[in-house]
């Protein structure tokens, strides 16, 4: 569908708007961390995966960036912000834990970004060409149903067991 | 650097004509509800601003513009302005899945032209995505207006949607086992034929996706997030002018494109029989434009349907909503879904 | 400029120390939760970055970010239910509060 012409000044857009995500990705992020009010952390956080979504695209796995925008940011987090506004919580007072645990918290993080950074580049993709329908549902459901076919039923049965479990800590009496 | 502009231009012409007839068709709507409610309820309706009122709209607009676009102190304000655009935008985005049409060939352009915005593998999903999206508009409306009752018509929504997006997969699900595909285009060129439309593979899943989308989009009788005589004006009682406006368009752009959806899955969407075709002769751009008659006819039908059933059921109790998505739906859709299943493995011959 | 693959599992590894900063820091039930989420879906990203480039048509690590996906929804689920729960029996969420197994 795109024309050859297209290709070229493709992978400079390509390098702009993975940046950008990126930029959306950690800013997002960082507000989850850092807000105080708890309404506006769960839309930061589903500013990060609309971005996360958004780079899997990206990457080409189109199948898995859908699902993305449709369990994670449009039920998972609804779910978490519907909780947030029955409990009617308000923002965290100022202050929170002490400063020691934050330093600590600040020193052990650096490290383990620097750790994951190095790991991270220590990894080389092969350069090898996109695989034939990489990303597509065909693809995903042939291995879903196939390969993967026992941890896929146990997928589910682990879901059955959280919504009973969900259901027994939120009931108020047992009996009713 | 010859960059080819042409696929580029044909796009945004293509989201053009959409938008605007997306709008266009919110305005007739409006128009439509209010005489149709005025016939069923025997009154005159709207009568006053051109032939049968038919101005009508353009004058609601022209007063939302012009009305004061109030900000109330108490509210939490990104948020508060942030939401009816949300609203707005996750209902239009949801639209550019659907296919209205065939395809366009034209003289000064090689390739054929599909009548659709996005033509993507798992179209559905990026639909039901769009629209659940949708749903943060309506939590957040009625979250940032910081009053019991926007509050209490925000959890309503939130809750009602995460039930009722079950059901809409269900319905949605029984349908892609039977075609095979996640494209709506190759869905709809399955239904060709009149006997092949879906609704008669499958009329629970029509059933069931049916009561879903009135749910989904917030429609009587289940318009319970915004029920003015129990919550003054639900998530909107603090919005006014354009703001409230945005919610409004929201709200019939989302009956629009799930009465696409209905009509792409189960109504056999813009096709039209081969038999009919070969009779009037049509072919070429004249047999896309007769697919496009097609679509927005049966859309129209469907739209009215909507009117139809807004005046003639009373709303429901919340537990009875509840109780109806869960203990009514969801297992119909299951049975549609298994039903779908054995219709494909056993493939009967009379079909 | 790295490729495309490379950054994204660069940005995944920022990603989870962001959400593991989080979870060492807040007090909020709920705002733990979401930084463990943040974790999960760091993990999803270098998941699906690295699978691009295995051999096999790259669907393992995909599928493998489903799993991971459906955990999360589960995880979500029951936390949530702990959270109401929490909330019931002590007005409050500060997690700090939850302390019922000791004397």
């Amino acid at each position: 569908m795109i024309p050859l012409a297209l290709l070229g000044a493709m992978t400079s857009l390509q390098t702009i708007v993975l940046g950008l995500i990126a930029l959306v990705a950690i800013i997002a992020a960082l507000g989850v961390v850092l807000h105080r009010n708890p309404v506006v952390q769960g839309l930061f956080l589903v500013l990060n995966l609309l971005a996360i979504a958004g780079l899997y695209a990206l990457l080409g796995a189109y199948f898995f960036a859908v699902i993305q925008v449709l369990v994670y940011a449009g039920a998972v987090m609804v779910l978490i912000i519907f909780v947030i506004m029955l409990l009617n919580l308000q923002p965290a007072a100022r202050g929170g834990s002490g400063l020691t645990p934050v330093f600590f918290a600040f020193v052990l993080g650096l490290a383990l970004v620097s750790l994951l950074v190095r790991a991270g580049r220590s990894f080389a993709p092969p350069e090898a060409a996109l695989a034939e329908g990489f990303g597509s549902v065909a693809q995903m459901g042939s291995s879903l149903f196939m390969g993967y076919f026992y941890p896929f039923e146990v997928i589910s049965l682990a879901l059955v067991a959280a919504m009973a479990g969900a259901i027994l800590f939120a009931k108020r009496d047992l009996e009713g | 650097m010859d960059f080819d502009f042409m696929p580029l231009i044909v796009a945004v012409v293509k989201v053009s004509v959409v938008v605007g007839a997306l709008f266009g068709g919110v305005s007739i709507m409006t128009w439509v509800e209010r005489r149709g409610s005025a016939i069923m309820q025997l009154r005159r309706g709207p009568n006053r601003v051109g032939p049968f009122g038919l101005f009508q709209p353009i004058a609601d607009g022209l007063k939302f513009f012009f009305k004061e676009d109030i900000l109330p102190p108490f509210v939490h304000k990104p948020t508060f302005i942030m939401a009816p655009a949300i609203a707005l935008v996750c209902a239009m985005l949801a639209f550019a899945v659907i296919p209205f049409g065939g395809s366009l060939n034209f003289e000064f352009f090689d390739e054929a032209i599909p009548l659709v915005i996005a033509d993507v593998d798992g179209g559905v999903l990026l639909l039901m995505a769009a629209a659940g999206m949708g749903v943060y508009g309506i939590m957040l409306a009625g979250w940032s207006s910081n009053n019991k009752f926007s509050q209490l018509g925000g959890l309503r929504a939130a809750s009602q949607v995460i039930s009722y997006e079950l059901a809409l997969g269900l319905g949605v699900i029984s349908v892609l086992v039977l075609a095979g595909s996640m494209r709506l285009v190759e869905i709809v060129q399955m239904q060709e034929q009149f006997l092949h439309w879906n609704i008669f593979r499958a009329p629970l899943g029509f059933l069931v996706l049916m009561v879903a989308g009135f749910a989904e989009t917030n429609r009587l009788p289940f318009d319970l997030p915004e029920a003015e005589s129990e919550l003054v004006g639900g998530y909107h009682t603090e919005y006014s002018s354009m703001k409230f406006s945005m919610f409004f368009m929201a709200e019939y752009i989302a009956m629009i494109t799930s009465s696409a959806l209905l009509v792409t899955l189960y109504l056999g969407g813009y096709s039209i029989p081969p038999r009919v075709v070969e009779l009037f002769g049509l072919q070429g751009n004249l047999l896309a434009f007769a697919q496009m008659g097609v679509f927005v006819a049966k859309l129209a039908c469907f739209l009215w349907f909507f009117v139809w059933i807004r005046w003639s059921l009373p709303r429901f109790r919340f537990d009875q909503l509840m109780q109806i998505g869960w203990k009514s739906l969801i297992p119909l859709g299951f049975l549609q879904v298994i039903a779908s299943a054995l219709f494909v493995i056993l493939k009967p011959e009379w079909f | 400029m790295p490729d495309a693959p490379s950054a994204a599992l660069l940005l995944s590894a920022v990603l989870f120390s962001i959400g593991t900063f989080g979870v060492l820091t807040r007090r909020g039930a709920i705002t733990i939760l979401m930084s463990i989420e943040l974790m999960l879906n760091a993990g999803n990203l270098a998941l699906i970055s690295v699978s691009r480039s295995l051999p096999g048509g790259g669907a393992d690590g995909q599928v493998l970010a489903l799993f991971v996906l459906a955990i999360a929804a589960a995880e979500a689920a029951v936390g949530l239910g702990l959270v109401i729960a929490l909330f019931r029996l002590k007005g409050s969420i500060d997690i700090d509060l939850a302390r019922l197994l000791r004397w």
